[in-house]
């Protein structure tokens, strides 16, 4: 190594430690935790021998399960899937200064319309099926992400609290859709129609479907919307100042809608490709946790686009890897948001830790969501 | 003043070898300060040399690195600002540190509350005692009042209120005229001086020259963290107090020359705007700004200006009447349509309004510009362009900065309004607005934007100013709008405005006494307008 | 009450309008003790609302203080049943085992509303990320523990039975049935009138309430006149936790006597709206809470005392989703017309630093 590359090379790890070393470091608190919570859980089962290796068993399944085997990486790929595209909603929004704790909602929406559509055309041509069932997924999301949005545009109500109702407004729209009017009638229990010729084509393995390249396609598309165009500049001026948005020519109440439809039509994307990549139908059980995921996902990645991908991986892989650990170590799959909050809350006391610890060249800041709390309560933007 | 007998006592308080320092600077650089029974002495500086530091340090809200606080001679350790109270050493800040939604009485309270028992407060007793001791000291106050709809001059009335119901000994006011007319702060003398009278001892913070000099006993000039020289009124004036602040020879007022004005650039007529709560801000406001000329708009902060400039730029719906600019109706423009018609703009608040501070200073160059050739083709940015922009405009107004991909938050205040006017000053205008666009800043600061103001009307630009600062409306303008409950009650010459007369118009808007206004009510209307 | 009425009578529910609020000025009293029990953890909610953001803390983590205050209850009284047996007292049904899960089920709140406190007041994070890493926490943690524990199909330590006052007493005309809704209850339903009108007059009488309202509205002025601002917060916070572990409780020790994972179903998040639209006063929100429960409970009275006639008809037919989804969609609704004309603490949300930096 020549002694003119060396400092180059010294800044681009030094660039790569300052914004990886706190996740990195969150990632292992947090199953650091999650060792400790498996221990302190055997305890609350009187007939069980304590077992001080289970975490280690634990976890060398949640590995196995998630890496241990082509299948098993195809699976972590499956999971990652909605991840990711839930996980760039979440993040879009924070560059607008939009906290989108509604992507559950969204990503139900946008799967009913999915299913919806995908059932009417299970026998039109592959390639037109697929392409309008995914769009009426995205559209579908999109629309019920517009509610927060305009609400909080003409109304300053904090989509924070109108998310949360919308998303238990979906689940009751949902319910109702599968057992009525979306329900293959005289089946005993509320199921759709399968999807057909919309369902999704496999592209590796037994599982792995077109909603990979959506997935990655959408990380090139948000991140070239926010860095490269005005739009995506105006976008983060509103989240980073609103005042100088305004000040500045732009229109910060049509970019909250505009945004806020859009951190909807990704998690309304991201339950298309549930349905018409995995599960086909509908039925009253479909659930999902991906709207808490996806914020760890964003806030993992500190908001970054690129960042999501790692973010989404990784917890694809837990989730992947989750059935194993419940068969051989019989963790409870619930064991994974705990994992996940404890790496949230390491993150956010990042400023803190790193003094503790003494990290040098680390940032422990989150990025760009300084200005969450700030419209909370507050009245519209003008 | 310096009467002899007052020199054998102790000094009520005493500040020796005071250092403080933060990363990267030291703020207090062992200062030494004394202020005895009954003096009123003045601490003066600029922006930035240290003042706020060493009051702070005196009200225990930082912990000097070096130096020892004596009061009566007794050296001590202030813990916090209770403990400050306890001693007897009250401040009112700069920015008032009163609840807007809270009454006079729950103002003065907090903190040291009437109790009419162990859990529930005596707002009896306390307002009892309020009045008596407005009263004593000459103005009467209504306890139950919302300090929210109090003029600034009668806020200030109950900040001082506030240190005299805790038994102040050593007042300490920090720039307490910035925001009064020159009668409001005559009548706050008045008051000061009774308090000297009968004791107290005052510390008072500014960085007007005039000021110091007026209400004085002693002065002590510090610069860049460091006491650079004491003066007694008697024996000084404004040029020698001016250079001791600012470290070199200043020109007290920028070099304005001639104007020429030509043709109309901004005429509004007859317009009305309201406000946040729909109530009337403006009202029938008449004004014309010709190219090469600066029109000052003077009046109290909140009589009005705000909606009238948010209304020119286009950022609030205009209620009623016409905007042209150069002939052509804008009443109905954005401000994006404005900035595109030649009208840039200066805001007051430069970190709400004027910068993005996440941003880079390149990214904050083409705030406005963002979206048109050449930092854009279609919806794609060109970074080539707008770095070179951004580059050419750092170095042609004197922004510090190691480069133009650093965040703007990490520059200074004044490097922060330099970059905003590169951005505004830095193209074809027809029109530039200017709303307090020195405040916070230092002497070279401003004298830098000054001349940049004085240099855009040489070249026949037609310029709006706007601001509370009513020597930077007559230091600069050519004419002066003096503005007051939203209308325009008269408009003077700049050259030979007279300060007093505009601070009267100001504050009573012209008419007679008894026009108690909530902008600024004088005398004995004054009450009428606490009550309200 | 009648905000309660203004309220309802507020709901677009098109024609028949006059005939379905003459139903619910008839059916509301009959059921006030049934709105005032769903009511309980809506208000406690808004409560703990008013009590962290009236000094200047926002706190989106009640949802998540009242799921480990349920579990932590309910799982105590698991453990403590067969360890302490007791006969249940006339009062209430109190056991010792009751009881001693009970003060966990708050304290363990508590415990929650520090982390929050640290989180929002000396780490000065953002408030909602961390209000919202609390939810998610305590999301995981008790569902995972639950799934473990539920594997033994535990017994529960049993509930808090509602007083039930002499039939004399409720069917008295005109207040009988104030009486029943505020005095057939179990004792934390009970006490919520009390802990409602204390607050009201300790937060605008007192000087506690003086002083978090100046911390809350302008805390560099609270701080300049002596008032440890970072202390009063902390205590204000704490004592939220105090109130939403109430809440929490309430949920497995008084309305039932077992867990459900996420069994809080949103009601912290109602708690803020009714917070937001009662104006940040504990009665305005008391009064939001009740227009709240309200259309929560209203499915279920249509159900079984539905109106007669042709209003009945159409609203039988609706289909039983849309009465899940009611109380939800009037807290957007309400919550819409509401914000902005409802004005938060000036110092709402942000974190407080005490040394100013030059």
């Amino acid at each position: 190594m020549t002694s003119s590359t060396a400092p180059a090379e010294r800044s681009v790890r030094s660039r790569i430690w300052r914004t990886a070393g706190l996740p990195i470091l969150s990632i292992l608190l947090g199953l650091l935790v999650g060792a400790v919570v498996i221990l302190g859980s055997e305890l609350l089962l009187p007939d069980h021998t304590f077992d001080w290796t289970l975490p280690i068993t634990a976890y060398r399944a949640l590995i196995q399960g998630s890496i241990g085997s082509v299948n098993s990486i195809i699976n972590t790929l499956v999971e990652t899937v909605p991840l990711v595209l839930a996980g760039l909603s979440v993040a879009l929004g924070f560059k607008a200064g939009l906290f989108n704790i509604g992507a559950q909602g969204q990503f139900l929406i946008g799967a009913l319309g999915a299913v919806t559509v995908g059932v009417a055309m299970a026998g039109q041509p592959p390639i037109l099926a697929i392409s309008v069932a995914t769009l009426a997924g995205f559209l579908a999301g999109a629309a019920w992400g517009f509610i927060p949005g305009i609400l909080k545009a003409v109304s300053g109500a904090h989509e924070v609290v109108t998310t949360i109702m919308l998303n238990y407004i979906a689940i009751s729209v949902l319910a109702w859709a599968v057992s009525g009017p979306l329900k293959v009638p005289g089946s005993p229990s509320p199921i759709t129609h399968d999807v057909g010729n919309a369902a999704l084509p496999i592209l590796v393995g037994s599982t792995g479907h077109l909603g990979i390249l959506i997935a990655l396609g959408m990380v090139a598309a948000v991140s070239w919307l926010l860095f490269r165009t005005t739009l995506g500049f105006e976008i983060r001026t509103v989240g980073a100042n609103p005042d100088a948005a305004r000040y500045a020519g732009m229109r910060p109440k049509r970019l909250i809608v505009l945004t806020m439809s859009a951190c909807g039509a990704l998690a309304g994307l991201a339950g298309a490709c549930i349905v018409l990549g995995v599960t086909h139908s509908m039925t009253s059980a479909f659930g999902t946790t991906v709207g808490f995921d996806a914020i760890a996902v964003a806030l993992l990645a500190r908001s970054n686009p690129v960042g999501v991908i790692f973010s989404g991986l990784l917890f694809g892989a837990m989730r992947a890897g989750s059935g194993l650990m419940q068969i051989e170590a019989g963790i409870p799959p619930e064991l994974i948001d705990v994992v996940q909050a404890m790496i949230l809350l390491f993150l956010v006391i990042g400023p803190v830790l790193t003094r503790v610890l003494r990290l040098r060249g680390v940032s422990g800041n989150l990025g760009a969501t300084e200005t969450i709390t700030r419209t909370y309560g507050k009245e519209a933007v003008s | 003043m310096t009467d002899p007998v007052e020199l054998v006592r102790a000094p009520a308080l005493e500040m020796s070898g005071i250092t403080k320092r933060y990363p990267g600077v030291v703020a207090n650089d062992h200062i030494d300060l004394e202020v005895r029974p009954g003096e009123i002495h003045a601490l003066l500086g600029e922006n930035g040399a240290g003042k706020t530091t060493l009051m702070n340090i005196l009200y225990g809200l930082a912990r000097p690195d070096e130096g020892v606080i004596r009061l009566d001679g007794k050296p001590v350790q202030i813990s916090g600002p209770s403990d400050a109270i306890a001693r007897g050493i009250n401040m009112v800040h700069q920015h008032f540190m009163l609840v807007p939604v809270f009454t006079v009485a729950e103002n003065i309270l907090l903190g040291d509350e009437t109790m009419a028992n162990p859990i529930f407060l005596d707002r009896k007793e306390s307002s009892r005692r309020i009045r008596e001791l407005g009263s004593r000291f000459g103005f009467e106050i209504d306890p139950d009042a919302k300090v929210g709809s109090l003029s600034v001059g009668w806020q200030q009335r109950v900040e001082i209120l506030k240190a005299l119901y805790r038994n102040a000994r050593i007042l300490v006011l920090d720039e307490p005229t910035a925001v009064l007319t020159p009668q409001e702060t005559e009548e706050i003398f008045d008051v000061l001086r009774k308090l000297a009278a009968q004791g107290h001892s005052i510390l008072f913070i500014s960085h007007k020259l005039y000021e110091v000099l007026e209400i004085a006993d002693r002065i002590t000039i510090i610069r860049r963290g460091k006491v650079v020289g004491e003066r007694i009124p008697a024996k000084t004036d404004e040029a020698d107090l001016a250079e001791l602040m600012v470290g070199r020879a200043v020109e007290l007022t920028v070099e304005r020359g001639e104007s020429h004005p030509a043709g109309s650039i901004l005429k509004v007529t007859d317009l009305d705007v309201t406000d946040d709560r729909g109530n009337a801000a403006v009202r029938g406001v008449d004004l014309e700004v010709r190219a090469g000329e600066i029109l000052g708009v003077a009046g109290v902060a909140g009589n009005g200006q705000d909606e009238l400039v948010e209304a020119i730029i286009g950022l609030r719906k205009v209620a009623g009447g016409r905007i042209e600019l150069a002939g052509k109706d804008v009443t109905a423009n954005t401000p994006r349509t404005m900035n595109e018609a030649g009208v840039a703009y200066v805001p007051a608040d430069r970190h709400r309004f004027g910068l993005v501070l996440p941003f880079t200073l390149a990214d904050n160059m083409v705030l406005t510009s963002y979206y048109r050739p050449p930092f854009a083709h279609g919806v794609l940015r060109d970074f080539a362009a707008i770095d070179e922009a951004a580059s050419a405009g750092i170095a042609k107004y004197d922004v510090r900065a190691p480069s133009p991909n650093v965040p703007a938050g990490t520059l200074s205040g004044g490097n922060q309004q330099k970059l905003v006017v590169a951005r505004e000053f830095d193209r074809d205008l027809k029109l530039l607005i200017l709303d307090q666009p020195t405040r916070g800043l230092d002497v070279g600061s401003i004298e830098f934007i000054h001349r940049q103001a004085i240099r855009m009307r040489n070249e026949g630009t037609a310029i709006l100013l706007v601001s509370a600062e009513l020597d930077e409306v007559l230091e600069i303008s050519d004419r002066i709008a003096i503005m007051y409950r939203g209308a325009i009650v008269a408009t003077v010459d700049g050259r030979t405005a007279d300060k007093n007369e505009v601070g009267l118009l100001m504050a009573t808007g012209g008419a007679s006494r008894e026009d108690d206004g909530p902008a600024g009510p004088t005398g004995p209307a004054g009450v009428a307008g606490a009550t309200r | 009450m009648d905000q309660l009425i203004t309220g309802l009578y507020g709901i677009p529910v098109v024609g028949f309008v006059l005939q379905f609020a003459g139903y619910l000025v008839a059916v509301l009293p009959q059921n006030a003790s049934i709105i005032l029990q769903s009511a309980v953890p809506i208000a406690l909610a808004a409560l703990c609302g008013v009590m962290c953001e009236r000094s200047g803390v926002v706190n989106i983590g009640i949802e998540g203080m009242m799921l480990t205050a349920a579990f932590v209850g309910w799982i105590v009284g698991v453990v403590l049943a067969p360890i302490l047996p007791a006969d249940p007292s006339p009062i209430f049904g109190l056991t010792p085992a009751l009881i001693i899960a009970f003060v966990f089920a708050v304290l363990s709140a508590v415990a929650v509303a520090l982390l929050h406190a640290w989180l929002s007041i000396s780490v000065r994070a953002d408030q909602i990320i961390s209000g919202t890493i609390i939810n998610i926490l305590a999301a995981g943690l008790t569902a995972y523990l639950y799934t473990i524990v539920s594997q033994g199909s535990p017994e529960s330590a049993g509930y808090f039975p509602p007083f039930v006052p002499p039939s004399a007493i409720t069917s008295l005309p005109v207040i009988g049935w104030i009486i029943a809704m505020f005095f057939n209850q179990g004792p934390i339903a009970m006490s919520l009138i009390v802990i409602v009108v204390g607050f009201q007059i300790w937060l605008f009488r007192s000087r506690w309430g003086l002083r978090s309202r100046a911390v809350g509205e302008h805390p560099k002025a609270a701080e300049t006149v002596g008032i440890d601002v970072i202390r009063l917060r902390y205590m204000n916070v704490l004592y939220g936790g105090v109130l939403a572990g109430l809440a929490g409780a309430y949920l497995t020790m008084e309305a039932s006597n077992s867990f459900q994972a996420g069994m809080t179903g949103g009601r912290g998040f109602i708690g803020l709206a009714a917070m937001i639209v009662g104006r940040w006063t504990p009665l305005g929100a008391f009064g939001a809470a009740l227009l709240f429960s309200s259309s929560q409970s209203l499915g279920q009275i249509i159900k079984f005392a539905p109106p007669s006639g042709d209003v009945g008809t159409t609203l039988l037919s609706i289909p039983g989703q849309f009465y899940d989804a009611l109380p939800y969609l009037v807290t957007i609704i309400v919550l819409a017309g509401f914000v902005g004309r409802s004005i938060p603490p000036a110092a709402d949300g942000q974190p407080y630093e005490r040394e100013a930096a030059t």
